[in-house]
């Protein structure tokens, strides 16, 4: 048994297929969903990175690799929805971390940041925390 | 006889050079529809996620108190989304929208509502502003090739309204007008009430299963405030898509009968000019004919 899973932003599907488990941050904290979960619709963290774990499905080598067997997805806000083992995750905006920009990513961050005015880590606006968590995706520390 | 000739040649050249531009608009139209299909595909499956989400909260609680899906009580300004083409060509499409909003607009005034229109697209802004009908806000530039941030520009602007009491600038309901793509043969204008939400009472199973009875993260109201905007944004997206779509399936089928009727007006014309030149010659003929027997006639006389 296997989760399916679906990362969907308004134009296009990201991904879809089916995983071992997935790892997620929702306002209230981290969850990981396995088959089986009860069903549960939460509002994902703002500029969270969502894990996928044992992907099968489009595990194209490109996809994958980037993050040692894992999928990620850099979301900047959004839904998570699982039931009868099937997940949504609805984001705002989302990437995978295999597709990140690196220095894109960093040069986001580095103009939201300024912009902001260089705020403490809890005031940053979205556009930095998603930014971050597009660096997090693609296996960087930020 | 010679002055008419070239006046039927004159015709046909313009006939032939106004059905080469509504033939290159037709294929322009035919490539670009692919596309739209496309992305129209493409946001399928969140809008339907999001949808699936909506009904999941709203199903589980018939008690919700939220303003984006209580009735309000007395409805006195309603905010009316229009979605129109940028660009012409594209035969009844505007005018069948327009004629949608007009009939909305009928009914609203039966309820002594008054109408705030948002119009969306070049034709719809110009149509209002002919008519000085002051509209609360107009965007344009994108109807062929909608994207999120448009969408999400759109939305915001409702929103606000919407927030707002109606007393101070705000409206009660929101109501979108768009066309439906169907096929690429059908489109037909619609009219929906994107706020606040119908929840409608129902015995049968909604598409894809029951609904799970959800545990809400981090409480039913949260998820509620954050999830309705999205979902409202995600709906004027899809319906961005499908009038894009519509549009372009309008246009190329206006587009290809007016090269339809062009070839055929060519093919009449140069009929006609065939005719006119064919009598010239005759006539050409037997003035020469004529002038012939005069001179043998003359000569005759002379010996």
């Amino acid at each position: 048994m296997t989760l399916h899973v679906e990362v969907v932003v308004a134009d296009r599907q990201l991904w879809a297929g089916d995983a071992g488990m997935v790892i997620a941050k929702t306002l209230d904290g981290d969850i990981g969903l396995l088959v089986g979960h009860p069903p549960v619709l939460g509002i994902l963290a703002e500029g969270s990175v969502v894990r996928i774990l044992d992907p099968a499905g489009d595990t194209s080598a490109a996809t994958v690799a980037a993050a040692g067997g894992e999928i990620t997805a850099a979301v900047s806000g959004g839904f998570l929805s699982i039931s009868d083992d099937r997940v949504s995750i609805l984001a705002v905006e989302a990437q995978l971390g295999a597709e990140v920009d690196k220095s894109v990513a960093r040069s986001d961050l580095e103009s939201a940041l300024t912009e902001a005015g260089s705020p403490s880590p809890a005031e940053e606006p979205t556009e930095a925390r998603y930014a971050r968590a597009q660096l997090r995706a693609a296996g960087e520390q930020a | 006889m010679a002055a008419s000739l070239r006046a039927v040649r004159q015709r046909i050249r313009a006939v032939q050079s106004i059905g080469k531009i509504t033939r290159a608009q037709e294929l322009i139209a035919s490539s670009r529809i692919v596309r739209a299909q496309q992305r129209m595909r493409e946001a399928g499956p969140y809008a339907r996620e999001l949808t699936r989400a909506v009904e999941a909260v709203v199903s589980r609680s018939s008690t919700i108190d939220h303003p984006l899906v209580n009735e309000p009580e007395n409805v006195s300004r309603a905010a009316v989304l229009v979605l129109t083409s940028d660009s012409g060509f594209c035969g009844a499409f505007n005018t069948n929208i327009l004629r949608e909003e007009q009939r909305l607009v009928r009914t609203l005034t039966e309820r002594n509502v008054e109408e705030v229109p948002y119009v969306a697209g070049r034709k719809g802004i110009g149509w209002h502003r002919a008519r000085r009908i002051e509209m609360a806000q107009q965007w344009a530039g994108f109807s062929a090739r909608p994207s999120v941030r448009d969408a999400t520009e759109v939305t915001k602007g409702l929103l606000e309204a919407f927030d707002r009491p109606s007393e101070d600038g705000g409206v009660d309901e929101i109501y979108i007008v768009r066309t439906e793509f169907v096929s690429m043969l059908t489109q037909r204008p619609v009219v929906a009430r994107l706020l606040p939400l119908e929840i409608e009472e129902s015995s049968e199973e909604p598409p894809g299963g029951p609904l799970a009875q959800y545990e809400f993260e981090p409480s039913t109201e949260t998820v509620l405030d954050r999830l309705l905007p999205q979902y409202v944004e995600g709906r004027v997206f899809y319906a961005m898509l499908e009038s894009a779509a519509s549009e372009l399936a309008s246009r190329r089928r206006a587009m290809k009968a007016a090269t339809d009727n062009a070839n055929d007006l060519v093919e009449r014309l140069t009929r006609e000019a065939n005719n006119a030149r064919q009598a010239e010659i005759t006539q050409e003929i037997s003035e020469i004919v004529g002038g012939a027997n005069a001179m043998a006639d003359a000569n005759a006389g002379s010996e």
